[in-house]
């Protein structure tokens, strides 16, 4: 059953092995950015991360960076917009607006009324605001820097002992991460300057920000992660900590069940053959499953933990917790 | 039920559209293999394949523009092609590079733009410049005539809307008043290489910097020759989505949330008045009762024909396990099917391999363009 489990010495060489002990450990940071491709769970994942960190009392929020609050839908939630909306006891989620965002940064660097006035009602303001590229990718990361702040800059602001972000999807994923230095190197001084560098650097702060990548365990996934592992260390500067390959099915039946399973297979029809049919399926997504677990177990540097796929029509908060207690 | 073929008879574009992990790249493989199968000459534009798909599709050193695919290819996997499938890849940044060449008035303006770092940002991804370079290329293609059908896979975009919006958001970009303001001879570009003394440009100046706003402004002023081309080029891409001749395919999962995202898509399709064509479902759990089911005490009777109660059991288990994905999967579809005011979903089961190669796409494209009847036979297992 457990064949390939994570840590398992079967074809890792040891210096892999000393490789899979992480220190220190993903949640003892101070940010975890959960990506990966589209559709492979990275809210779920990400919740389940928040869960795990909250029953481990550590004050946590989760950030959405989309605005499609699919975090606060997990909790039946309505939507949580641009606020800290307590979820569970330690247990925060925000939905990072990048209007928001821009607004409170600028309330934030003027602290003369007028000012600010002149520039919320400047047309010229706003234009650039939306049409200036990459901005509000920038604001958005600063929002977060912001939360994970323990010295708050907004007045009166929770502190938090882990930020979680749900990050956009694989491709827009390095981009977004990749904007503050960008946008560092084309303002050479000035305050977007130093604070696009302060965020550059916490971004790559590997004693402080944690990097995990969700995938499926499925050829374009797989192939996806690696390419993506290796983006986020040579253009973002930024190590991955952990890869989580999600939906994995368990092996139910061996070969010889299966050609078993197979007479029945191709026998009359009814609900023994449907039933024969469904195992035979899962025997064999079970087994290329596990054959690109390996895959990328050989193509990428970070410690690949599995996380089981789950029978159940929706996955809820109950999901999510269990899918906490296996992180590890 | 109209089959795909009917759907697609007569159009000459289909864009498949959906969210991200749906299987859009190969259903839109799909779809061109089985339209260049029946006579057409096609050319699917994707972004980004699973590199095994490519490379079974001989697309391993594609650049910018479209190449075709051996049939021979294909013919292995028992499709006989009577049209012809070509390919592409788009790149973003090239196509968009191009466009600045084809409209830049004279070098000096195509250079200035090219070298400049606010551009290089927009063209490599930032701005939704995939979105709408891919709806560029689209366009380009089109006006060459040179393909009966046009398959579109569009970009994994966060929201799949994106894509729609990006003609417009590019011309909203060089068109709107502020940006006039930058570029009249006392605007701000003026100012800010002038050294102005504005109030809004000096708290501007405080936020920004100066050197981002004189990247800016120098943008804009590069970009002020090209306007008019733009402006006139998203037109007619608006013009061409919305043409009869186009056909939007919504992709989607079984899943609570793909499924909302595809009944969100096309209420916008219906808003903005662009022809929708149907809606596929991929990774199905077909329902045990359209399967084929007997009145069976089911544990009794496997036991009995297997000879192995532990065994039984199991597959019994699993069984209830399939049979609870498929009481969702069936939920989804019925919800989808009543909001889109449709009866032709169709549903492509969830297969036993993960589709990568010829193989698996010859099998998808057999689903695609069966009718409703022959796929349930197909996925029984009877076919």
């Amino acid at each position: 059953m457990r064949r390939y489990s994570y840590g398992g010495p079967l074809f890792l060489p040891a210096f892999e092995i000393a490789r899979n002990c992480p220190i220190p450990e993903l949640l003892d940071k101070r940010l975890v950015i959960v990506t990966g491709k589209g559709g492979v769970g990275k809210t779920t994942v990400a919740v389940a991360l928040g869960l795990r960190a909250a029953a481990e009392g550590k004050r946590t929020i989760v950030c959405e960076v989309s605005s499609q609050e699919n975090a606060s839908r997990m909790f039946d939630h309505t939507e949580v917009g641009f606020h800290e909306v307590e979820m569970e006891e330690n247990l925060w989620s925000i939905s990072i607006d990048p209007d928001e965002s821009m607004r409170e940064y600028v309330l934030l660097q003027l602290k003369v009324r007028a000012m600010r006035d002149i520039l919320f009602r400047s047309r010229l303001f706003n234009y650039l605001a939306a049409a200036t590229p990459g901005l509000k990718e920038l604001v958005t990361i600063g929002k977060i820097w912001e939360l994970a702040q323990l010295d708050r800059k907004v007045k009166k602001g929770r502190k938090y002992d882990l930020v979680i972000v749900d990050a956009p999807a694989t491709g827009h994923g390095v981009g977004f991460l990749e904007t503050p230095r960008t946008f560092a190197n084309i303002a050479r001084v000035g305050p977007i300057h130093s604070q696009a560098q302060t965020l550059d650097r916490f971004i790559t702060d590997h004693e402080n920000t944690g990097v995990a990548i969700v995938a499926l365990p499925e050829e374009m996934p797989v192939n996806e992660s690696a390419a993506l592992e290796k983006d986020l260390h040579e253009q973002v500067g930024v190590a991955v900590d952990r890869i989580y390959l999600n939906g994995l099915y368990p092996e139910r039946f061996t070969k010889p069940e299966a050609a078993k399973l197979e007479e029945l297979a191709g026998g009359e029809d009814g609900s023994v053959r449907a039933a024969a049919r469904a195992a035979l399926s899962e025997q064999c997504r079970a087994r290329s499953q596990r054959a690109q677990l390996a895959r990328l177990r050989r193509r990428v540097e970070a410690p690949v933990k599995t996380l089981p796929f789950l029978f159940e029509p929706d996955l809820g908060p109950e999901a999510a917790r269990r899918l906490a207690k296996r992180l590890s | 039920m109209p089959t795909l073929s009917d759907v697609l008879e007569g159009k000459e574009i289909c864009i498949c559209a959906g969210s991200g992990g749906v299987g859009k790249t190969t259903t839109s493989a799909a779809i061109a293999t089985g339209m260049a199968a029946r006579g057409l000459k096609v050319c699917v534009l994707t972004i980004d394949p699973a590199k095994r798909l490519a490379d079974s599709l001989g697309l391993e050193e594609l650049g910018n523009e479209a190449r075709r695919v051996d049939p021979a290819l294909f013919e292995k996997q028992g499709v006989e092609m009577k049209g012809e499938l070509w390919a592409m890849m788009l790149d973003a940044k090239a196509t968009f590079d191009e466009l600045i060449a084809r409209q830049a008035p004279d070098e000096e303006s195509r250079d200035r733009v090219l070298e400049n770092r606010i551009y290089q940002q927009i063209s490599s991804a930032l701005a939704g410049s995939q979105e709408y370079m891919a709806m560029e290329k689209l366009f380009e293609l089109h006006t060459e005539g040179e393909f009966d059908l046009l398959v579109l896979d569009t970009p994994p975009t966060r929201n799949a809307l994106d894509f729609l919006d990006a003609p417009k958001r590019l011309t909203q970009f060089i068109e709107g008043r502020s940006m006039k303001m930058f570029m009249k001879p006392t605007g701000l570009a003026a100012k800010v290489a002038g050294r102005g003394t504005s109030v809004v440009l000096g708290v501007l100046k405080r936020i920004l910097g100066f050197d981002l706003l004189s990247d800016l402004a120098e943008f804009f002023n590069a970009f002020s020759g090209m306007v008019e081309g733009f402006q006139a080029r998203a037109k007619r891409v608006d013009k061409l989505l919305a043409d009869p001749g186009t056909c939007f395919l919504v992709v989607c999962g079984p899943q609570g949330e793909p499924v909302n995202e595809a009944v969100y898509f096309h209420r916008k399709l219906v808003e903005a008045k662009l022809p929708f064509g149907g809606v596929i479902v991929n990774k199905v759990h077909y329902p045990a009762e359209e399967l084929g089911q007997g009145g069976e005490d089911l544990p009794a009777v496997l036991t009995e024909k297997l000879g192995d109660d532990d065994l039984a059991r199991r597959v019994a288990a699993n069984f209830s396990d399939y049979q609870a994905l498929a009481e969702r999967d069936a939920r989804n579809i019925a919800r989808l099917a009543s909001e889109l005011h449709t009866r032709g979903v169709i549903r492509v089961p969830y297969l036993d391999e993960d589709v990568h190669d010829l193989a698996g796409l010859a099998e998808i494209n057999r689903y695609l363009f069966a009718t409703g009847k022959e796929r349930v036979a197909m996925a029984a297992g009877r076919a």
